[in-house]
């Protein structure tokens, strides 16, 4: 029975001041709804314009369960339209990334298309003569998104037409995505490589939430990120130098009390970020050459400004997470009320030491894979999570660490570490973009 | 002397160490400056700058033997059993003299923890040095048939 359908007041209902209900994670109608409003709601990450770094060059991605491309025009610009033939409905573009040349040409009936999207032509177009074919939909190619902002070249898009802007969406929540850019000597990032995909049977949520969690490391993590302190300190010897590969994954192991001092900071909309302070990525070893051509390029005080700015990770409401310090962001694509795609990308420093780009490569395999001992212990926590909501025991899942009553949403905030505040933080953001376009008179009957 | 036998009969203990989870004898196969190598690329060349799914030398490879131990490792509540099925391994090179051994092996990898069991096709590339009498792996490459699709947790070795 639909439950939540058109029900704003329903909806609402799921998230408390510091307890969401477990239907969010395990009812699929609630995911369908997700689908329906709060992806077009929301600004969603597309791809990297270093993807399409020609004209004709095209990516593809889904927004919610809907696939989109984007294409590089003849004239620089670039354009994201719905994935999808506007005469029978047959994807035009079948591969994560391509060139299609000059045209996109749909492989079933010929249909072809300029790389903006508009119509090019239509084999044996005569047959459509007199039949009011230049009204129709179909005419006008390629429906196009028109609520596409391309930031430092991160393309996001926004499928409802109506909605808020880029700008009041992410606000200063960008200055992550800032710092990333800003630690290349050039200002510019660079996609290599395919990311790495992981299935999860868990809802996105879960994922997302983990962003911000800091109370879980030191507790699921002792087993990957714990061992490999225990098995260096046995095998270091003489050893004056900590491996890289340790380097990386000490740091999970670090107190509570770490994290609390650390910080987090929120920003309206649903985006915060853990390790104000510092972070996991703090003490890494200096890379030889990088300091010297940061300065050159931004001179010392600027260059070391972005240097001294090592967030940990930001969640980008409702569904990436980016790592500035290590140059990698993370994908949660929902594909059912239990199945998240994880794709996890590493951007390269464009004219930084290749050093720099292993240790992010590195660092993604090692947490981030299907054959990550740090992704084996998360995923083992969502899949059981997965399965206990099931229970009616109690139908609700806390996030009360460091609440306090009155808490203001979608304000700008630095707080405790260790506080579930950004989850807060993110299901009210969830119910507002959940809600903003449903019958309001459905509501109000009620 | 090692002959194309030696390096045929190597190839299958390995994997009889594995399907019956003897990882300390397992790593013991391994040269000191051996590594494991999952690539995610088609023909991939470099482990270092291309993105892989595992490049590990034995310090991280003793990490997550270690792990699957652990008391506190609970993704292997309970624990992942796995089966190699081996086609005769295809000898690359056997040369003594030079101290190259090398072969190619088609395999058919299964992984099961709990109710569920997940299938793999690849190949599995072994590039081994002479240590005394016997051999040592200096690299172990396993190139699965579908590298760039999305699974799930693979915990054990292929």
């Amino acid at each position: 029975m639909a439950r939540y359908g058109q029900n704003a007041g329903a909806i609402q209902a799921l998230v408390r001041e510091a307890e969401v209900h477990r239907d969010v994670y395990v009812d699929p109608e609630v995911f369908d709804l997700e689908m329906e409003h709060l992806f077009p709601n929301s600004w969603i990450y597309v791809g990297h314009a270093s993807q399409l770094s020609k004209p004709g060059d095209f990516i593809t991605a889904n927004i919610g369960r809907q696939p989109v491309m984007a294409s590089r025009h003849i004239d620089g610009s670039i354009h994201v339209f719905y994935n999808r033939c506007p005469h029978k409905g047959v994807k035009i573009a079948s591969e994560p990334c391509g060139h299609t040349g000059k045209f996109f040409r749909c492989p079933y009936h010929a249909w072809s298309f300029k790389t903006d999207g508009s119509l090019l032509a239509i084999p044996l177009k005569k047959g459509y003569e007199g039949t009011g074919f230049g009204d129709a939909k179909a005419n006008e190619g390629l429906s196009r998104i028109k609520n596409v902002k391309i930031y430092r070249d991160f393309i996001f898009a926004r499928l409802n037409d109506t909605g808020v802007s880029f700008e009041d969406y992410f606000g200063e929540s960008l200055s992550t995505i800032d710092n990333m850019v800003d630690r290349s000597p050039e200002g510019k990032l660079a996609v290599m490589a395919a990311p790495i995909r992981y299935m999860h049977t868990c809802n996105w949520k879960m994922l997302v939430e983990n962003q911000t969690d800091t109370c879980h490391p030191m507790v699921a993590h002792e087993s990957s990120a714990g061992t490999a302190v225990k098995v260096w300190k046995c095998e270091q010897g003489d050893a004056t130098e900590t491996p890289m590969a340790v380097q990386l994954y000490g740091p999970f192991m670090s107190p509570y009390e770490f994290y609390e001092q650390s910080g987090i900071r929120i920003w309206p909309n649903g985006h915060g970020h853990t390790g104000v302070a510092n972070s996991i990525h703090s003490n890494y070893s200096d890379v030889e050459g990088y300091l010297g051509q940061m300065v050159a390029a931004y001179g010392e005080q600027r260059a070391h400004e972005i240097l001294g700015e090592v967030r940990h990770n930001t969640v980008y409401f409702p569904n990436i997470m980016v790592k500035g310090a290590v140059q990698i962001l993370r994908n949660f694509i929902p594909i059912a009320v239990d199945k998240t795609l994880v794709e996890s990308w590493v951007y390269r420093l464009v004219g930084a030491p290749d050093k720099l780009y292993e240790r992010a490569l590195m660092y993604n395999r090692f947490i981030n894979a299907p054959t990550s001992i740090v992704g084996h212990d998360d995923l083992e926590m969502y899949e059981r999570a997965q399965e206990g909501l099931k229970s009616n025991g109690n139908q609700w899942v806390n996030l009360q660490r460091l609440y306090e009553d009155g808490e203001e949403a979608d304000a700008t905030a630095v707080i405790n570490g260790t506080s579930e505040r950004q989850m807060r933080n993110q299901f009210h953001a969830w119910a507002k973009f959940m809600t903003m376009d449903m019958d309001k008179q459905v509501e109000a009957a009620e | 002397m090692i002959t194309e036998k030696t390096i045929t009969d190597f190839i299958y203990r390995e994997a009889e160490l594995l399907d019956t989870m003897q990882w300390q004898a397992w790593l013991d196969l391994f040269h000191a400056e051996g590594r494991y190598w999952m690539p995610m690329e088609w023909q991939q060349q470099d482990p270092v700058l291309q993105p892989s799914l595992m490049y590990e030398d034995l310090l991280l490879l003793k990490v997550r033997v270690e792990r699957l131990a652990g008391e506190r490792t609970f993704s292997q509540k309970p624990k992942s059993r796995c089966h190699h099925l081996l086609q005769a391994p295809q000898i690359v090179a056997c040369d003594p003299a030079a101290g190259v051994f090398k072969a190619k092996t088609s395999y058919i990898y299964t992984e099961t923890r709990g109710d569920l069991l997940e299938r793999f096709s690849g190949w599995a590339s072994h590039d081994l040095v002479q240590v005394g009498d016997s051999l040592k792996i200096k690299l172990k490459r396993v190139d699965l048939v579908n590298f760039d699709a999305p699974f799930g947790n693979i915990q054990l070795f292929m």
